[in-house]
């Protein structure tokens, strides 16, 4: 099985982040840079599907700068068999983003998309679905567990109150939800393997395709500071300052 | 002249981070107060085959160089301090004289299950009345037939609790026979046989969860397949391994003292003392970034000792250099951060009081900073040697 799996780099969960005084975006100086860890996700299912079935091909594809080689790298080391960079110094949108990934599809021809179900920067969740509906491939979103059975692939997604499990028919597009696996780690013979594997770049120009964002972000804000709670005597009194001060019964 | 790390070594280091990110705080806190070995840590290192990183492909390793065996070691020590880094530095950097003077039988049977980590080694060296003065050990290897027998003391021997084999220094021509003093000595990979070995664990003052023992050698046979080089020239296989022990430990102490200062910094941007961060006070700030200063300057005299050992040309005031300065540094980051922390400093669960335990012992070993001043005023400065 031919499996394509879109990684976006992001900063590190760890990484105490600094909204610029401008609020049009984030400090990128000094930020630990990342896969997204659902896409990690993403790369460690794809690898134990291969292992599985034994034989396959997992190629991984981001867009953006040349500096996300790096990731890439990382997920080649992983286990990915190559790895394709489509070249973009502006800020691309969901649907912008959604559509090259297409142009791959196309090009590439996997049976199978999997990538995270949103990247943990901009929390966004889009681009799975809209790749879904563009190739007009089945999806499941969220799924928390994947099987091939009878030629047809068996998600359990994680919904509101339980588990729901779907079947249909490949090629599709799946996306992560935390809880699929646990992602390896590279090995150090993984690393140096992977300075061997095809990285090829494509500049995002040459597809051919509307790039024009249809969403621009006015305003970033840090979230307030949490200020210290209080501690109260009783739970009269916590009812009573409940009703009176922070009005919500 | 080029100061930046390959890309090769960049995703070394991000990967063997990764790893390390698993195990956190509480993993080497609760192994080093209950005295337990880091297995999980060490099975990991393994199956990721950093213990293999200077062991040649043809014997199952990554065939890379000391450069990025020292990026590994700090990183590990980085992480889980001494008790990381002691868990596997024997591995990497022991089996050297192996991998150099070794016979393709002795490398055959011992690198690839080395690398794989199946087999854990020791260093047999230190004598309870030999250890600068290393030409004069007692320990004896007589010959009989196909094989050795071997009597005598070990002192300091980490990891013996663990070990299948070490590298066990032995002479085989009393010193008062052999033409020079450094003449008539010869190491062994040994078999750890417990029925000849008494292996007597010693209490030290930190880095708990690896042991360090007593060996009581009694009888002990060793196949003559087992002969590490020539006999009669174990004290120069032995000196080719040590400008990369002084080059690991500097690293170690560097990832040790960066360990500590990462812990002082947060804490002295977070606690609020007078109603400011005690950070902004420069007698808690000027000491970190003092000790950041030390900390860069060892760590550039390290690569450097790492770039010429790598490039096969003398590197042994270097490598001395490199251990004196990122000891000194790296005790002195972890006494700053003590000092910063205050009283949760002296704390276990703060970290920084295993830290500064751990970060003595480099003061000390492999060889005393005493021992590497006397180095480089005879063999840099040309001064009359003193001892």
């Amino acid at each position: 099985m031919k499996i394509l799996v879109p990684v976006k780099r992001v900063p590190d969960p760890a990484t105490t982040i600094r909204v610029l005084p401008d609020g049009s975006g984030i400090a990128t100086d000094n930020i630990k840079w990342v896969i997204n860890p659902f896409d990690e996700i993403a790369i460690e299912e794809a690898l134990r599907i291969k292992e599985k079935q034994g034989s396959g091909e997992i190629v991984l594809c981001s867009i953006g700068q040349i500096t996300w080689q790096e990731q890439l790298r990382t997920g080649l080391a992983m286990g990915a068999d190559r790895a394709i960079l489509v070249k973009s110094d502006q800020p691309l949108d969901t649907l912008a983003i959604a559509r090259i990934l297409v142009k791959v599809v196309n090009d590439e021809k996997p049976d199978l998309v999997i990538l995270g179900k949103q990247a943990i920067d901009d929390d966004s969740n889009q681009v799975g679905q809209m790749m879904a509906e563009m190739l007009g491939w089945p999806q499941a979103t969220f799924a928390s567990q994947i099987e091939f059975a009878d030629g047809k692939c068996k998600v359990t997604r994680e919904v509101d109150g339980g588990l729901e499990t779907i079947a249909f028919p490949l090629p599709a597009v799946v996306t992560t939800d935390l809880r699929l696996n646990e992602p390896r780690y590279a090995s150090l013979p993984g690393i140096m393997k992977a300075r061997k594997k095809e990285l090829k770049e494509i500049a995002a120009e040459s597809l051919g395709i509307d790039l024009a964002p249809r969403l621009r972000i006015k305003k970033l804000t840090a979230p307030p500071k949490r200020e210290a709670g209080r501690k109260v005597e009783s739970a009269a009194e916590l009812v009573q300052l409940l009703h009176s001060d922070a009005k919500v019964i | 002249m080029d100061f930046e790390l390959t890309s090769a070594q960049r995703e070394i280091v991000a990967g063997v981070r990764a790893l390390c990110e698993r195990f956190p705080d509480s993993y080497w806190r609760d192994h080093d107060s209950r005295h337990e070995f880091p297995h999980e840590f060490y099975r990991a290192f393994a199956e990721a085959g950093y213990l293999g990183i200077a062991i040649p492909e043809d014997y199952g390793g990554s065939g890379l160089g000391i450069t990025e065996a020292a990026l590994v070691m700090s990183e590990a020590a980085h992480a889980g301090a001494m008790n990381a880094a002691s868990a596997v530095h024997l591995s990497i950097f022991g089996l050297m004289p192996v991998v150099v003077h070794g016979s393709e039988d002795l490398k055959r049977r011992f690198l690839p299950a080395a690398a794989r980590g199946e087999m854990h080694f020791s260093f047999a060296v230190t004598e309870p009345d030999a250890g600068n003065d290393i030409t004069h050990i007692k320990t004896f290897a007589r010959r009989d037939g196909d094989h050795y027998i071997v009597n005598g003391r070990k002192v300091f021997t980490t990891k013996a609790q663990e070990a299948d084999r070490m590298l066990l220094l032995t002479r085989t021509t009393p010193i008062e026979k052999a033409p020079r003093r450094t003449d008539g000595m010869t190491l062994f990979l040994a078999p750890l046989d417990r029925k000849a070995v008494e292996v007597r664990e010693l209490h030290k003052l930190g880095r708990h969860a690896v042991d360090t023992n007593m060996l009581f050698i009694d009888n002990l046979q060793v196949s003559a397949g087992d002969l590490v080089g020539e006999e009669g020239r174990g004290f120069r296989i032995l000196m080719d391994g040590l400008n990369p022990e002084r080059i690991l430990t500097a690293a170690e102490g560097i990832g040790i003292g960066r360990a500590a200062l990462d812990k002082a910094v947060r804490y002295a941007s977070e606690r609020i003392v007078f109603g400011r961060p005690i950070g902004q006070n420069q007698a808690i700030a000027h000491p970190l970034a003092d000790a950041h200063a030390r900390l860069e300057a060892a760590e550039l005299m390290m690569l450097k000792a790492a770039w010429l050992f790598d490039r096969r040309e003398p590197c042994g005031p270097e490598a001395s250099t490199a251990k004196l300065l990122a000891a000194e540094a790296a005790f002195e980051a972890c006494d700053r951060a003590v000092q910063t922390l205050g009283g949760y400093g002296y704390m276990q669960e703060y970290d920084v009081e295993r830290f500064f335990r751990e970060s003595r012992m480099l003061r000390i070993a492999p060889v005393s900073q005493e021992m590497v001043l006397n180095t480089i005023s005879e063999h840099v400065l040309k001064l009359p040697r003193s001892y």
